[in-house]
C-alpha cells in the first residue's frame, strides 16, 4: 500500500519534471516567434517586398533586391550541389559499402561538422581570391558546399528505406542493375530527396556567415553571377549593426521575412513527406 | 538419360489425364512421334550446388523438369527450396558472398556458363516472389509494362497489358481503373498483377517463390486455377510449404530436405507411393 503511493509519487514527480522541460523548450521558441513576429509586422507592406533599400531616415524603400538575391543564389547553389550531393547519395545507397563508400561517408560527415564561417573563407580562397570581386557565383559556391553533405547523407538514406523487394522484382524482369537504380529505386525515393532538397535550400537561405565575404552586399537589383549580391540574411545583418532606429526596424521586418520564407519551405517538404509515407508499400 | 527423367512424362497430373496427352500439339513432319517420349526436357540441373559464405545451402541438386508443366518444390523451412529457385534465374549470385556451381540448361543451353548474361536469362526465366512487390509509385498498367518500358522492348504495350492480364485472370477486376495505383489492389490482386508483370516480357519458364503464401484462402484458390491455365503456355517451378497445394497444381514434385533434393518423381507418386522414408515422413505430417 506504501509502496503504491510512493511509486504514484515518484510518478507525479516526474511528469511534473518532463513538463517543467518541455516549457523551457517551447518558452525560448514561442518568444522568438513573438519577438519577430511584434517588431517585424508593423513594417511589412507590399512595398517592403519590392522596393529597393533607401538611405536613413527615407521611409519607405524594401528588400527586394535581397530577396531576388537569396533566391538567385541558392539557386546557384543548387545547380552546384543538387547533382553532387545527390550523385553522392545514389553512389553511397549502392555501392557504398566498400572503402571508398566509407571515405565519401566519411568526409561528408566531417564536412557537415565545419563551421559556415570557415566554409565562407574556404569559399572566398576558392573563388573571390582568383576572380578578385565578390560575386554571386561565391556566394553559391559556399552555399553548396553547406548543401552537399546533408544532401549526400539524406539521400542515401531515403534510397536505403527504398525495400529490396523492389531492386528484387525489377532484376527478375531482366532490367540492369543501372537501370533498376536509376528507374525503380530512385523514382520510388524520389519523394523523399525532393523533401531532403527544400530542407537544405531552405536552411541554405538562412546562412548569412558563407555569404559575408563571398557575395558581399549590393544596393541595387543584381542578377548577374559575377558580381556582389545582396541576400535577405546579409540586409538584416547590416540593418541590424547600424546606429539607426530606422534600419532596426528594416531588419526585424526582413527577418520576419525569411522566417516566413524558410518556415513555408518546411512547410512544404513536411506535407511532401507526409504524403510519401501514406503511399509508402509495407 | 537421367533418372528424374524416365519416371516423369509430361503432364501426369492425375486431374487431367486426358487433355493433357493432347495438349502437346508438336506435329513433326517425320508423322507422329511418341507425343512425350519426344520432348526434350525445358529445364536441366546437374549436380547443382549453392552457397552463402561457407554455408553450403544446396548439395549436388539433380532434376529435369519437361517443358509446360509445374514442379513443385516441398520441403521444411530452410531446406533450400528457395536457393534453388532463385539459383534458376542467377538471382542466388546477387546475395553478397553467395555463389553456384554446377549444370543449369535451359533447352540444352548451359545458363551458369560465364558468358551468359544474366540480365538475357531473367528475361526468359520470370519470377514472382512470396510478397507481392509492384511498384508502388507505378500504376496498374506501368506495372505490367514495367518489364517492357524499363528494357525497350518495342511492341503494342496497350494490347500485350491486356493479354497478360487476361492471362492472369485480373482484366475484369482492373479494366476500369488501370491508371489507378498498383497500390489500390487487394493483396491477391497484387500478386496477380505481378504475375502479369512477369508474363509481360514473355518468359519461357516462370518461377514462383511461395506465391500464395502471404494470401487469403480465396486469392489462393484463383492462383492455384491460374497456375493450371499458365502451364499450357509456361514451365513452372513453384516453391510451397503447402503440400494440399503442391498436390493440387504440380506434375512433378521434388522434396528438399537440409540442402539435399531427397527425391523427385510425379506428384502423385510422391504422396502416395514415396520411395525414400523421409519423404513419407514429410508428406504425412511426421515432420516439418
Ligand atoms: N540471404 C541469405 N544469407 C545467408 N544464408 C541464407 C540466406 N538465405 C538463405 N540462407 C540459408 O540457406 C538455407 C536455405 O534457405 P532457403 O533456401 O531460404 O530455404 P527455404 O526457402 O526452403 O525455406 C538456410 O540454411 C538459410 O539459413
Ligand atoms: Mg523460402
Amino acid at each position: 500500500m506504501n509502496r503504491l503511493r510512493w511509486r504514484k509519487g515518484v510518478d507525479r514527480f516526474w511528469t511534473v519534471v518532463s513538463g517543467v522541460a518541455v516549457l523551457a523548450a517551447v518558452i525560448p521558441l514561442a518568444s522568438l516567434l513573438w519577438l519577430v513576429i511584434s517588431h517585424g509586422a508593423p513594417g511589412l507592406t507590399a512595398g517592403f517586398f519590392t522596393s529597393l533599400p533607401t538611405p536613413v531616415g527615407e521611409p519607405g524603400g524594401g528588400v527586394g533586391n535581397a530577396i531576388v538575391g537569396t533566391f538567385f543564389m541558392v539557386g546557384i547553389a543548387s545547380l552546384f550541389a543538387l547533382p553532387v550531393g545527390i550523385g553522392a547519395g545514389i553512389f553511397l545507397a549502392e555501392k557504398g559499402d566498400g572503402k571508398l563508400g566509407s571515405i565519401v561517408r566519411f568526409t561528408a560527415e566531417v564536412l557537415s561538422g565545419v563551421p559556415s564561417i570557415v566554409i565562407g573563407i574556404v569559399a572566398y580562397g576558392l573563388v573571390v581570391s582568383h576572380m578578385k570581386r565578390f560575386s554571386a557565383l561565391a556566394g553559391g559556391v559556399a552555399l553548396a558546399l553547406l548543401m552537399v553533405p546533408s544532401l549526400a547523407r539524406s539521400t542515401e538514406e531515403f534510397i536505403r528505406l527504398v525495400p529490396s523487394a523492389l531492386r528484387e522484382a525489377s532484376l527478375a524482369l531482366g532490367v540492369p542493375a543501372w537501370k533498376t537504380s536509376l528507374r525503380v529505386i530512385l523514382r520510388t525515393a524520389v519523394g523523399g530527396i525532393v523533401t531532403a532538397v527544400l530542407l537544405a535550400v531552405a536552411r541554405a537561405a538562412g546562412e548569412t556567415a558563407p555569404l559575408l565575404f563571398t557575395a558581399l552586399n549590393n544596393q541595387y537589383w543584381n542578377t548577374d553571377p559575377f558580381q556582389p549580391t545582396a541576400s535577405l540574411t546579409v540586409q538584416i545583418y547590416n540593418y541590424a549593426i547600424s546606429p539607426y532606429d530606422d534600419w532596426h526596424q528594416k531588419a526585424w521586418t526582413a527577418a520576419l521575412v525569411l522566417l516566413l520564407l524558410v518556415g513555408l519551405l518546411n512547410l512544404v517538404a513536411r506535407f511532401l513527406s507526409r504524403n510519401r509515407l501514406q503511399g509508402a508499400p509495407r | 538419360m537421367n533418372a528424374a527423367q524416365e519416371i516423369s512424362p509430361v503432364n501426369s497430373s492425375p486431374r487431367r489425364p486426358v487433355d493433357s496427352l493432347d495438349t502437346p500439339v508438336r506435329v513433326s513432319p517425320e508423322g507422329p512421334a511418341p507425343v512425350v517420349a519426344a520432348e526434350p526436357p525445358k529445364l536441366t540441373v546437374k549436380n547443382l550446388d549453392a552457397w552463402y559464405g561457407s554455408n553450403h545451402a544446396l548439395h549436388g541438386v539433380n532434376l529435369t523438369v519437361p517443358p509446360r508443366s509445374v514442379m513443385a518444390a516441398i520441403g521444411p523451412s530452410g531446406c533450400g527450396k528457395s536457393t534453388f529457385l532463385r539459383c534458376l534465374n542467377r538471382m542466388h549470385e546477387l546475395i553478397p558472398g553467395a555463389r553456384a556451381e554446377g549444370t543449369l540448361l535451359i533447352d540444352g543451353q548451359d545458363l551458369l556458363s560465364r558468358d551468359v548474361d544474366p540480365v538475357t536469362l531473367r528475361r526468359r526465366v520470370g519470377m514472382v516472389f512470396q510478397r507481392p512487390n509492384p511498384f508502388p509509385t507505378m500504376s496498374i498498367r506501368d506495372n505490367v509494362a514495367a518489364g517492357l518500358k524499363l528494357n525497350g522492348i518495342p511492341g503494342n504495350h496497350h494490347e500485350i497489358v491486356e493479354r497478360t492480364l487476361r492471362q492472369s485472370a485480373l482484366w475484369d477486376e482492373v479494366k476500369d481503373r488501370l491508371d489507378a495505383s498498383a497500390l489500390s489492389l487487394s493483396g491477391g490482386q497484387q500478386q496477380r498483377l505481378c504475375i502479369a508483370r512477369a508474363l509481360a516480357v514473355q518468359p519461357e519458364v516462370l518461377l514462383m517463390d511461395e506465391p500464395a503464401s502471404a494470401l487469403d484462402p480465396i486469392a489462393t484458390a484463383k492462383i492455384e486455377d491460374l497456375i493450371h491455365e499458365l502451364k499450357e503456355r509456361y514451365t513452372i517451378v513453384i516453391v510451397t510449404h503447402n503440400m494440399q497445394q503442391a498436390g493440387r497444381v504440380s506434375d512433378q514434385t521434388a522434396f528438399f530436405y537440409m540442402g539435399d533434393l531427397i527425391e523427385v518423381g510425379p506428384t502423385e507418386k510422391i504422396f502416395t507411393n514415396p520411395s525414400e522414408k523421409r519423404t513419407e515422413d514429410y508428406v504425412t505430417g511426421k515432420f516439418g
